[in-house]
């Protein structure tokens, strides 16, 4: 069973988003260490982009934080494979197209999967442009995991048919960031989802409190929480481990 | 391969938000592009409201002057809001009515397809917001004011390096967030498909009317036909109707800003790399870590980091080639195009006027160049006259 299924297994996943290199590299490595022992069960890795047209402002920032410290594809690998000697919590690259075709698809999958990395989130890679690398990823044993959108309609069971890893369930129309409310009739999409597939299925986009978490982990197989993570970082910089740690267990225990 | 494909570059790589959405415009604008009433509707405007067809003009001065081939203008900055946009803006704020939307929001660089899109929007009772890097509402104070006479909502755009890219950006976040009653009018021929094609049929009116109206005028097709390139709109609407015409030279003006060696610059075909990004394959200005870089241009409206996923593959073809002109040379074409015809263009399409100055002296008298005059030059006589150390006031 791979590392990403275990997450799912026989319990709802809490999942938890930074920015790798937000303060720096060796903070990023510290914070996923801190949220696996709040009781993460996935680390989703924000590899830096220039223009991240899916995110709000919260994340956006956290991207040029990074970019300003000088974190590079490469030195996120890195970070990587020292966080992969401590633990076997699964982690989840997330990042744009632009960066990974720098790299180039067979260099960046081979690498990941050296690494030790289980999946990738590309937002600006739907279902329609998949075939640009999904064979790659496959080969080198990554899971690329595909979005479905509160306006995927008729595609959701298209795409939930050949989800791998788990399913990114996104709860609201937007860019990421906090909301007080989300108004998707997601029991809907859940169900579609479910039809189609046994693949897990995760909400993310505006969750932000353990009522929320909770809620959405009635619904779903987990919650996906970013801004809110991030928010935090933003707040306590190189200090953020304690709250981070308190933040998390909050969450997780929402959802048990 | 996936749909609205040039070679290996264009389509569709955008969030999954927008794909229902995306398909949806396609299969409208393939049923509308088809339709004599649509067409019959877009053809009024152009006539009646645009003023086309453009002229296309004899420039005998400057054909004197430069000793070579016989110099047309093709007169775009005459039409109604002063440059091609308008042809564009029309045709898809035409398709946003048809569609039931209410309404429309863009991206502006200098500020020519917002002021287009806010009067098509005024024109067709569309609610319209523009979204606008902050450093193009400070050098282009006059468009951004002509725009909200017209109704529209202006957002300055303070993320990123606040220029037309950014702009892009925060349109397409806008849309994700408001996607049913709202139609993203991109202005160049850049984006996911449709956008590609569907801009450059709206603008590839000006190769249409100038091709016949050179036959008519000359009797035959022009060895060159120039236009200045950022996403490339107005190059692609001047090539379109000349590409199957194998003899005719396909030539694009990339701006090098203060020169290609220098980093300061906006030649994506000169400096760029393959990339993936604003939902297209194509060239892009990225550093050796796959991030977007800074462009720069003295040209607002050129000051984009891509070009079209079309004039990429014309590049990879060799069908068209692509030139890079400075800051300098531009500047010197826009004054040299002032005095020789009396004619204030774009700083934009003063870059094609300087390709023009080069490569006529080296052609015969026999041969016929047409360049496009993208747009009029009224909203760039102050940064001119900055670039030339005189300080104006209003």
């Amino acid at each position: 069973m791979s590392r990403i299924n275990k997450a799912f297994e026989n319990k709802k996943a809490f999942i938890g988003f930074l920015t790798a290199g937000d303060p720096c590299l060796d903070k990023t490595e510290e914070y996923i260490l801190a949220m696996e022992k709040a009781g993460a069960d996935l680390i989703e890795i924000g590899i830096p982009f220039s223009d991240p047209i899916a995110e709000g402002v919260v994340i956006q920032e956290a991207n040029i934080r990074s970019l300003s410290a000088g974190t590079t594809t490469e030195k996120v690998f890195r970070m990587v494979e020292s966080v992969r000697k401590k633990t076997e919590i699964p982690l989840v690259f997330m990042t744009y197209l632009n960066p990974v075709h720098y790299y180039g698809y067979d260099t960046f999958f081979k690498r990941c999967s050296q690494a030790g990395v289980d999946g990738i989130i590309i937002p600006d890679l739907p279902y329609d442009e998949k075939d640009e690398l999904a064979d790659i990823a496959q080969a080198y044993g990554i899971d690329l995991i595909s979005m479905i959108a509160p306006t995927s309609a008729q595609r959701i069971q298209m795409i939930a048919r050949e989800g791998k890893g788990f399913l990114y369930i996104v709860s609201s129309l937007g860019v990421t960031g906090v909301r007080s409310n989300i108004t998707t009739d997601l029991d809907s999409i859940l169900k579609l989802v479910k039809e189609a597939t046994d693949c897990p299925a995760a909400i993310g986009f505006g969750i932000s409190t353990p009522q929320q978490a909770h809620t959405m982990s009635q619904i779903a197989d987990g919650v996906i929480v970013g801004s809110a993570i991030v928010k935090i970082i933003q707040k306590y910089g190189t200090d953020a481990a304690g709250p981070l740690y308190d933040y998390v267990k909050s969450m997780k225990d929402a959802t048990r | 391969m996936s749909k609205g494909r040039f070679g290996i570059h264009g389509g569709q790589y955008i969030p999954e938000t927008l794909m229902n959405e995306i398909n949806h415009l396609e299969k409208c604008y393939e049923y509308y592009r088809k339709d004599p009433e649509f067409n019959a509707e877009l053809d009024q405007l152009l006539k009646e409201y645009a003023g086309r067809p453009s002229l296309l003009y004899y420039a005998e001065k400057m054909t004197k002057d430069l000793g070579g081939a016989k110099i047309y203008l093709k007169r775009e900055d005459l039409n109604h809001t002063g440059s091609h946009k308008i042809n564009n803006v029309l045709g898809q704020a035409l398709l946003a009515k048809k569609m039931g939307k209410t309404r429309v929001i863009a991206e502006t660089g200098a500020g020519q397809h917002g002021v287009a899109i806010a009067t098509a929007a005024a024109l067709l009772d569309l609610e319209c917001e523009v979204y606008m890097g902050k450093e193009d509402t400070d050098r282009q104070a006059l468009n951004v004011y002509r725009m909200e006479l017209l109704g529209a909502k202006v957002h300055p755009v303070e993320t990123g390096t606040m220029t037309l890219k950014d702009a892009v950006n925060e349109a397409m976040r806008e849309w994700v967030s408001r996607v049913d009653d709202t139609l993203y009018v991109l202005g160049s021929v850049m984006g996911p498909h449709p956008f590609p094609t569907m801009v450059r049929d709206f603008q590839s009116v000006i190769s249409r009317e100038a091709r016949e109206q050179i036959l008519e005028k000359e009797g035959k097709l022009p060895s060159a036909v120039l236009a200045c390139v950022g996403g490339g709109s107005n190059a692609m609407g001047m090539f379109y109707n000349f590409i199957n015409d194998k003899d005719v030279k396909l030539i694009g003006c990339e701006a090098a800003g203060r020169g290609i060696e220098t980093g300061k610059h906006a030649a994506t075909i000169a400096k760029g790399q393959l990339g993936i990004f604003h939902g297209m394959k194509s060239y892009f200005c990225q550093d050796d870590s796959g991030q977007i870089t800074p462009v720069y241009s003295i040209s607002a409206g050129l000051d984009y980091p891509g070009i079209g996923p079309e004039h990429a593959y014309l590049h990879d073809t060799g069908r068209a080639q692509y030139v890079p002109i400075t800051d300098d040379e531009a500047v010197d074409a826009f004054e040299y195009l002032a005095r020789t015809e009396g004619i204030i263009c774009a700083i934009e399409s003063a870059h094609a006027v300087a390709q023009v100055r080069k490569i006529a002296p080296t052609m015969g008298k026999d041969e016929i160049i047409i360049c496009c005059l993208s747009g009029r030059g009224d909203k760039d006589v102050a940064a001119i006259a900055r670039y030339r150390g005189i300080d104006l006031h209003e």
